[in-house]
């Protein structure tokens, strides 16, 4: 039994079923991210924790004491909203003390607690001034500092970062992990940015049309996805999928595929499953990070299995810190992750390097992993 | 080239302004003829007015007319003036513009952000109350304000005036509440606010705009409404312009026009301030939500 236990949860608008048996368990202190496309019933699901939506069956715990119609104010919760939601009528100082009020704490009490909060959020300047009369990086702390002054037991964020611009977004995301490490408190978060889900979890459940499709620690699903979608949903550029044969012969697996001029590619696969082992004949994706599919000074000298191939190179595309490059296996298009001043150019012949330690694979049809 | 262009435009608007001026100064005449002839007309001698010219400024100066439509002029059976009459319509108007704006409110709140099985019929419904015509009610609402012991009376007034009042006051605040943000009423939900709190604390104090819109229609609507006036009150009870058309229509001694024209003016003040006072917000009410930013 965790913190928070959200348990074959199911939520149905008359015949359309949004979300289908959801299972979670957030341990205490945890950051847990709801990642998905727009309408995959993240939102919903924290909806649900908070109270303002019903639970069709199923059933969320909090510390044991089941929440199924328990109003959203005595769950002991706090959320921070998309459009932060704060009170237009009320200063900050008043927005922040709101909901202590309906809570009947007495004045005094309010007004220490409001403090506390200004300070930590560094907004003792703006305590009256009117929601209006805010940034938006402002109204996003005045959001937060509502949210934190009830001392909930669960923090909920409903996409909080969205309405920023983007190098706000990511001085806002920073300062959200900091105060998540200085308190401890357990959050849940909703988002759709795979980046800010990323760095900011200690733990991801990633979310298609109503399906938990993986639920894990960031590294395990980058690395590891369950599925197709999860492997290509997570990371930008997304993970290349190359179809390949398998050929086992005796303990070496290998998984083939052709070059950008139709030249047969053979990549051994290193510490092959069974699963994978069965598949020998048959043709499955191969998945690659593109900084898994570098220039062969750019691989990773760590990897014990770096395999080397030549292909022509489509377009480059150079970021600053690194360079896409693209090129084609298998007649798919793949974006290969370079070191910013690699010489490759455009219809140039170099030689690709994939860290098969990092590949994974997929069966095309389900989409499921093979291991 | 272009700038030759731009040139002969400005000319063009220039002389087009001029025309605009001149035709809008007209109609600004036109329209404030009448309420000159009022205010002429109401500060002479009513020898003046029946020996002379309607349009000519008066020669001798007086309130007298004023005085005499305010407290003395023969309304119904006593010559107690306007005056009771006008306290009775502030006694009718106040508390039925009151309440038809703060039901109005409710409705629209619950209309927007309680949302129920069959809500949009309902407001349907409630629409159709704007558009049906006063006559239609006389006899059944009769037979109401009569079981209720309301009839005759101010609150009967007040009634009436409510009911037919919370079509349009539930019209404007719906469509004012439909582009409040609900996530302020699930934050307030969260923070542990309950249905009225949320309605005192959170809604009334942003509906600024939208209270204006409403008070001002009901004011005016109720303020020179004859009919149910003629209709519902008895003596005691009567407003303002059942009294107004009893005065110019007495058909006993002289038709003082000077008094006429001073009690007309009397009738029309109150919504005329109204409209002074709160009418800059009455446009800007209006056309909340309809453009962005």
């Amino acid at each position: 039994m965790g913190f928070l236990d959200i348990d074959s949860a199911f939520k149905t608008y008359g015949s359309v079923e949004v979300l289908h048996n959801v299972n979670i368990s957030v341990g205490e202190g945890e950051f847990l991210v709801l990642v998905g496309p727009s309408g995959c019933g993240k939102s919903t699901l924290l909806n649900m924790i908070a109270g303002l939506e019903d639970i069709t069956s199923g059933e969320i715990r909090l510390k044991g004491n089941l929440m199924n119609g328990v109003h959203p104010s005595r769950r002991n919760i706090a959320m921070v909203f998309q459009s932060y939601a704060l009170y237009p009528n009320m200063t900050v100082a008043q927005n922040i003390t709101f909901g202590l009020e309906m809570h009947k704490v007495p004045k005094a009490e309010r007004e220490s607690a409001m403090q506390e909060v200004a300070e930590l959020l560094q907004i003792g300047g703006l305590l009256n001034r009117k929601p209006a009369q805010l940034s938006g990086g402002q109204r996003q702390r005045v959001a937060m500092g509502r949210a934190l002054v009830r001392k909930p037991e669960v923090f909920l964020f409903d996409e909080p970062l969205s309405n920023l611009d983007a190098k706000l977004r990511v001085d806002m995301r920073t300062e959200i992990k900091k105060l998540h490490q200085n308190l401890g408190t357990t959050i849940v978060y909703v988002t759709h940015d795979q980046i800010e889900a990323m760095t900011l979890s200690t733990r991801i459940a990633v979310m298609n049309e109503g399906h938990v499709q993986q639920l894990g620690t960031p590294k395990e699903i980058y690395d590891t996805p369950a599925n197709l979608f999860v492997a290509t949903f997570m990371g930008s550029p997304s993970m290349n999928l190359v179809p390949v044969t398998i050929s086992a012969n005796g303990e070496a697996v290998c998984a083939e595929t052709s070059n950008s001029f139709g030249e047969t590619v053979r990549l051994a696969v290193p510490e092959a499953g069974s699963d994978l082992r069965s598949m020998s004949g048959k043709t499955v994706t191969l998945g690659i990070r593109p900084e898994a599919l570098t220039d062969k000074d750019g691989a990773d000298h760590r990897s014990t299995h770096v395999e080397r191939c030549a292909s022509a190179v489509g377009v480059t595309e150079p970021a600053g810190s690194d360079t896409f490059v693209t090129t084609s296996f298998g007649e798919a298009e793949c974006v290969a992750r370079m070191r910013a001043d690699t010489d490759a150019s455009s219809g140039a012949v170099i030689e690709f390097a994939f860290n098969m330690e990092k590949a994974v694979f997929f069966d095309p049809k389900s989409g499921i992993r093979i291991d | 080239m272009a700038a030759m262009q731009q040139e002969s435009a400005i000319r063009t608007s220039n002389t087009a302004r001029v025309l605009i001026y001149l035709l809008l100064l007209l109609f600004a005449f036109f329209y404030l003829l009448p309420l000159f002839v009022m205010g002429v007309n109401s500060v002479k001698p009513l020898s003046e007015i029946t020996g002379g010219n309607m349009m000519a400024l008066p020669e001798i100066w007086t309130l007298e007319p004023w005085r005499k439509a305010w407290s003395e002029a023969q309304v119904g059976v006593q010559a107690t003036g306007l005056k009771p009459y006008f306290w009775n319509s502030i006694k009718m108007v106040v508390p039925a513009v009151f309440i038809s704006t703060i039901l109005g409110a409710l409705n629209g709140y619950v209309l927007t952000k309680w949302r129920f099985r069959g809500d949009t019929i309902l407001f349907g419904l409630m629409l159709f109350a704007c558009f049906i015509p006063f006559q239609i009610v006389l006899i059944p609402m009769a037979r109401v304000l009569g079981i209720f012991a309301l009839a005759g009376t101010t609150w009967g007034l007040v009634l009436v005036h409510v009911v037919y009042g919370i079509g349009f006051t539930t019209l404007y605040f719906r469509n004012y509440y439909a582009a409040f943000p609900t996530e302020l009423v699930r934050a307030a939900q969260i923070d542990g606010a309950g249905f009225f709190q949320i309605f005192w604390r959170i809604m009334l104090p942003s509906s600024g705009p939208i209270i204006v819109v409403s008070v001002i229609w009901q004011f005016t609507n109720i303020w020179n409404d004859f009919l149910f006036g003629a209709s519902f009150a008895d003596f005691s009870s009567q407003p303002m312009t059942v009294a107004l058309n009893n005065l110019v229509q007495s058909s006993t001694g002289v038709k003082e026009y000077n008094v006429h024209f001073a009690g007309a003016i009397l009738a029309a003040l109150p919504t005329l301030l109204v409209y002074i006072v709160a009418g800059r917000f009455f446009v800007r009410g209006l056309m909340a939500g309809s453009v962005k930013g």
